[in-house]
């Protein structure tokens, strides 16, 4: 196993409200370890020399949870496609690499610490219409109602996001629109979400507006960052669905 | 608040704004290098087709003021989109990359400007004739219906215009800038308005994208073409 | 300390029907005059706010996450079982209900159980309703997959996502209610302790990670669904931040632990590939439908795998198992995996890992067919490891991953404290001595929709809303002591890392109360933990302050409860002189090497009762009574 020496530029931010600024920093790694591994290795040797460890989000380090975020040389989650940075291992890198590591960079995430953001605003654009309104109990069979497999497996492929924001840090607009469509897409493909397509289109996209969030711009740098690869084909959904619903609803406008 | 405003506030709406009057101008862009390319015809199919559009008369103007007006409301949601945008990050990365976005893509509002300034330069130039009134102040007497007629000799006009070679560098930059900018917007308006599918999406984009260079080739083949002398002949010198 | 379990009277198909008419109802009115604190957010905790909130009353929940979606549930794989019999293979309410106990090595509820499985089909209705978009076939209908220990196909799945979109269309539910104003969500808070006024739980206090204040909450129950403590371990299959102080505090405060020693190996996960690693992934379960699991017959046999020929391969859980093979329940094929390793016979590096092997799969049904089954958990595969498991055959190995133990329930999931609920993996209910795959979702959906909702409202019936405040002197006592807890993991300033402190007790407790325990390694253990504890608080070096986000506190707190916790797992593990499900004790094995349970002395589950720091727990016992599925060796052969 060879040892690789790298040196990193970090960025730094001691609170919200703080000036930050990119420290650089050495860390000896292996191939084997994964990108949050080897920032781990370095945060114990920053505790050991009695600095402050680089704060930075993460939980399940299997890819799922969407917790870890940082933008790894200019790239949401680094350089390997369709991979989260807890599942980047340290063999898409060499010895004596220089690498950036910054925090997701949009309004509407404003930074609390060094590489942690708060990505509330992805919550609020569910909560607006990100759902089927059923209650516990009131469901029929579960098979009452075929889904045609196509039509289930393109669901699932929206519902796949895992709500990183990896998309937000790649646009150059900062926009949600593929994490706003994603969700959209996902209940549009089935009967039990169509009931309610007017209403969430209308309301996902305008609390999408409302947190700050840029215009998509058909850059598709969204979709070539999703760890989870995720098509635009879910934001032209939106994008007509949404048109239609503002020159259809019978909701006073 | 009416539907049309509440769909013009929102950055979905405002981007359907923008793929329709983008539809609207991009029209008005075939159909005025359709007009043009009769260069190549001569004398005659130039300023007779001149003197038909003179000839509409207040219809002219019905078609200039909505020209304008799609043109106006193109460019006032391209602001509003980009202080959306620009507001949406203050702070960007110290190291910066991109993955698939295309040149034409990253630079919409710079190329748009420009054509912007073009359609204006373009303007005081061959329609109002400010900035060389010289080379704008010709005219030819035909015979119409057994009279005798002046009109205005366009075709004299443009031949004399693109033999200096400062008008040509200045079209040619343009148009390769409007190419760029449709190279992105034509195929773009598709998914803003909704239109896509793994099927046919990657043959609209192809389409799309052709036409923008074929446009901006057509246009520029004329003052090339003629500063070179493949046409223009019948111009004087 | 009294264990009443309060199962309901009557035949076993009708205990939940007659618990639910004998319950006190809160009338719909008065719900909203009910505030009720929900801790964490996965699937049990998040399944319980929404619909708790849906009927109405005043919710809080909390999460340490940034969000609701975060929860670990999210990261379980293969799927979630219910008693539908889609495929009309047999499946029935009493046959889930039967696996379930055996496969609990007839260490778990019976009552609880059958309950589990009856509202099981409820669940995958729901679901569907919400929008999660299961597998389905051609004909638009579900799709079902087999998973160990059963021989029916009853798992519905959703790729190798499963837990994914349940956990999504779970915070669907959840968002929908915060926005209807019924649920306020409070993220980013953790719990550090169960406020107990009168002997009944009012509240908990909670630090926020991003201003690190200390703050009170009252509520009229509290429930915690806060998840399993497999991470006492340090390597385990659970997320980096799943811990077991709520669970802890709660033991503290009064809520008897049970079972503490059931801890679930799961067979199939990556292998560790050094000392800097951080966890360990799991492979799903479900690629034992289709691989082989296989070590080469000779010991220290270092030739790589395509090259040892068929007639030198080991194909070990067939071999030992002919009826199950490959698909044996988790303990028995974790156990088997670690023998050939003992043996020498493990392969990869080190020596710890078996081979799973789709060749022969990949050659009758095609690349593509394995592809579309299990593509993504391959892509998962090759990104750790940098092999391809197309080409060459998985290294697999043992790893920690779901906690059987947890806070003893009665019936209706109330702990010992009254007021205070647990549910999902936070309690011991459903799963004995072994989970089976599938069911850790099924039961955290089961608690959070269907049974909770009903039985919180028997003891909210009894209760005054907003009896006490606040400013009650309960609240300032707890919030003192977490305060004090605070500070002093902040002042300690040694010179050790908190890491190097819960890595060192998690190889403690994995060498000694792990796949395979004894009573002198146990004995050896409950000697160490208290020495490690005590070096903890000595050295332990915690940077920054407590005023603002610190990660390296929230560990500290978490590790420093791992230090107690650890050493009442041992102590369970060691008084418990049986071999069952997860729990094997060296000692107590068959002739051919199978778990060897003691029905006579050992039927019973162990709750334990706190008595103070570093002071020997009391226990308590509660005797289990099979009267559906009689008490039996438990045989996959």
């Amino acid at each position: 196993m060879q040892d690789m020496r790298l040196k990193l530029h970090i960025w730094r931010q001691a609170g919200p409200e703080a000036q930050g600024a990119l420290r650089t920093y050495e860390v000896t790694a292996n191939e084997h370890m994964s990108f949050l591994e080897m920032l781990d290795v370095l945060n114990q040797d920053l505790i050991e020399k009695g600095e402050e460890p680089v704060a930075f989000e993460h939980d399940c380090r299997e890819g799922i949870c969407g917790t870890c975020n940082m933008v790894i040389d200019g790239r949401p989650h680094g350089p390997q496609k369709g991979t989260t940075a807890c599942q980047l291992h340290m063999r898409a890198f060499k010895d004596g690499d220089e690498i950036h590591v910054e925090p997701w960079r949009a309004t509407a995430f404003p930074i609390i610490k060094d590489l942690v953001v708060d990505r509330a605003p992805f919550d609020r654009i569910i909560a607006s219409g990100g759902f089927v309104s059923v209650n516990t109990g009131a469901a029929q069979d579960a098979n009452e109602i075929p889904v045609p497999k196509a039509d289930a497996d393109d669901a699932f492929s929206y519902a796949a996001c895992i709500g990183c924001g990896a998309c937000v840090a790649a646009c150059k607009n900062a926009s949600a629109m593929l994490f706003t469509a994603a969700k959209f897409a996902h209940l549009e493909k089935l009967p039990q979400g169509r009931v309610e397509s007017e209403r969430r289109a209308l309301a996902m996209v305008e609390q999408h507006d409302a947190e700050g969030f840029g215009a998509c711009t058909n850059q598709y740098e969204c979709e070539a960052v999703c760890p989870k690869e995720i098509s635009v084909t879910s934001i032209a959904m939106l994008n007509k669905a949404y048109r239609s619903a503002v020159l259809k609803t019978r909701e006073t406008v | 608040m009416s539907r049309f405003q509440r769909l013009l506030a929102s950055s979905i709406g405002a981007k359907v704004g923008m793929a329709v009057t983008g539809i609207l101008l991009s029209f008005f862009v075939i159909g005025h290098l359709m007009g043009n390319l009769l260069v190549y015809q001569g004398r005659q199919a130039v300023n007779d087709y001149a003197a038909f559009l003179k000839g509409l008369g207040p219809w002219l103007w019905v078609v200039r003021a909505g020209l304008l007006s799609v043109f106006v409301l193109h460019i006032v949601l391209a602001i509003q989109l980009k202080r959306r945008n620009r507001a949406a990050r203050t702070v960007g990365y110290a190291k910066d990359h991109v993955n698939v976005a295309t040149v034409a893509s990253r630079y919409m509002v710079l190329t748009g400007m420009c054509v912007l300034a073009f359609v204006l330069l373009h303007l005081a130039h061959f329609t109002l004739g400010w900035i060389d009134p010289a080379t704008h102040a010709v005219t030819e007497k035909v015979i119409q219906g057994g009279v005798e007629i002046e009109r205005h000799d366009v075709y004299q006009m443009v031949v004399a215009g693109f033999r200096q070679p400062v008008y040509v560098v200045i079209y040619v930059v343009a148009m390769v800038l409007l190419g760029t900018h449709l190279f992105h917007g034509l195929q773009s308006l598709f998914q803003t308005l909704g239109v896509r599918h793994p099927g046919y999406t990657p043959t609209i984009v192809r389409v799309c994208r052709l036409v923008a260079v074929a446009l901006s080739a057509g246009y520029i083949s004329i003052p090339v073409g003629v500063l070179l002398g493949l046409t223009g002949a019948e111009g004087a010198s | 300390m009294q264990l009443d379990s309060k199962i309901p009277s009557g035949p076993i198909e009708k205990k939940w029907d007659n618990r639910r008419f004998e319950l006190k109802l809160v009338n719909p009115a008065n719900k909203r005059k009910y505030k009720v604190l929900v801790v964490g957010t996965g699937l049990a905790g998040g399944s319980a706010a929404a619909t708790l909130g849906e009927l109405g009353y005043q919710v809080e929940a909390f999460t340490f996450h940034d969000s609701p979606r975060r929860a670990h549930s999210i990261a379980a794989q293969g799927g979630i079982n219910a008693a539908k019999n889609y495929k009309g293979d047999g499946d029935s309410v009493f046959r889930l209900f039967y696996d379930t106990v055996k496969g609990g090595d007839f260490r778990a509820r019976e009552a609880n159980v059958y309950r589990l499985a009856q509202v099981s089909v409820n669940i995958i209705d729901q679901c569907v309703a919400q929008g999660v978009p299961f597998a389905r076939e051609y004909g638009g209908y579900l799709d079902n997959r087999s998973f160990g220990g059963a021989q029916v196909s009853r798992t519905f799945y959703a790729r190798g996502q499963t837990g994914q979109q349940l956990l999504i269309g779970c915070y669907q539910a959840l968002e929908r209610q915060v926005k209807a104003g019924t649920v306020k969500m409070r993220t980013r808070k953790e719990m550090l302790d169960v406020v107990v006024v009168d002997g009944e739980a009012k509240g908990i206090i909670t630090r926020d990670l991003v201003t690190g204040q200390i703050e009170r909450h009252y509520g009229d129950a509290v429930v915690l669904a806060t998840g399993g403590y497999g991470n006492v371990f340090y390597l385990s299959t659970n997320a980096m931040n799943c811990n077991v102080t709520a669970a802890f505090r709660a033991y503290r405060r009064g809520a008897a632990f049970a079972n503490p020693c059931y801890t679930q190996i799961h067979p199939t996960c990556i292998p560790v590939s050094g000392d800097y690693q951080s966890k360990l992934t799991l492979m799903s379960e479900s690629l034992r439908n289709d691989g082989r699991i296989w070590v080469p017959k000779k010991a220290g046999d270092k030739r790589a795998a395509s090259d040892i020929p068929e007639s030198e391969r080991d194909y070990y859980l067939e071999r030992k198992y002919p009826s199950f093979g490959n698909l044996s329940p988790r303990d028995i094929a974790s156990r088997a995996a670690k023998e050939v390793c003992d043996e020498g016979r493990g392969v990869g590096p080190g020596g710890l890992g078996v081979y799973l092997d789709f060749a022969d799969s990949i050659r009758r049904l095609g690349e593509d067919t394995i592809r579309a089954r299990y593509g993504n958990l391959f892509q998962m595969y090759e990104k750790i490891t940098g092999e391809n498991p197309y080409r060459v055959p998985m290294r697999i190995y043992p790893a920690v991953h779901y906690t059987m133990g947890g806070l003893w329930v009665d019936y209706n999931l109330m702990t010992t404290i009254p007021g205070l609920y647990a549910i999902g993996e936070a309690n011991f209910s459903d799963h004995g001595a072994n989970r089976l795959g599938a069911s850790a979702l099924m039961q955290g959906l089961a608690d959070g929709y269907f049974v909770l909702p009903y039985t919180i409202g028997d003891y909210l019936a009894t209760q005054k809303p907003g009896a006490v405040g606040v400013d009650h002197a309960a609240f300032a006592e707890a919030e003192n002591e977490v305060r004090a807890r605070t500070e002093r993991l902040l002042s300690v300033n040694g010179s050790r890392t908190v890491d190097s402190f819960h890595r060192e007790l998690g190889k403690l407790i994995w060498d000694h109360c792990g796949m395979a325990r004894t009573a002198d390694g146990l004995r050896d253990a409950l000697q160490k933990i208290p020495a490690l504890r005590e070096e903890f608080y000595g050295d332990v070096r915690v940077p920054g302050s407590g005023a603002a986000l610190n990660q390296e506190l929230e560990k500290a707190g978490r590790v420093a409860d791992f230090m107690e916790f650890g050493e009442l797992m041992c102590l369970d593990a060691l008084t418990r002189e049986e071999s069952a499900g997860g729990h094997f004790r060296s000692e107590h094995q068959t002739e051919d090497g199978e778990a060897q349970r003691d029905d006579e002395n050992y039927c019973h589950v162990a709750a334990w009762e706190y008595t103070g720091y570093g002071q020997k727990p009391n226990e308590h016992r509660e005797p289990l009574v099979f009267e559906n599925v009689k008490l039996a060796v438990r045989s996959y052969k």
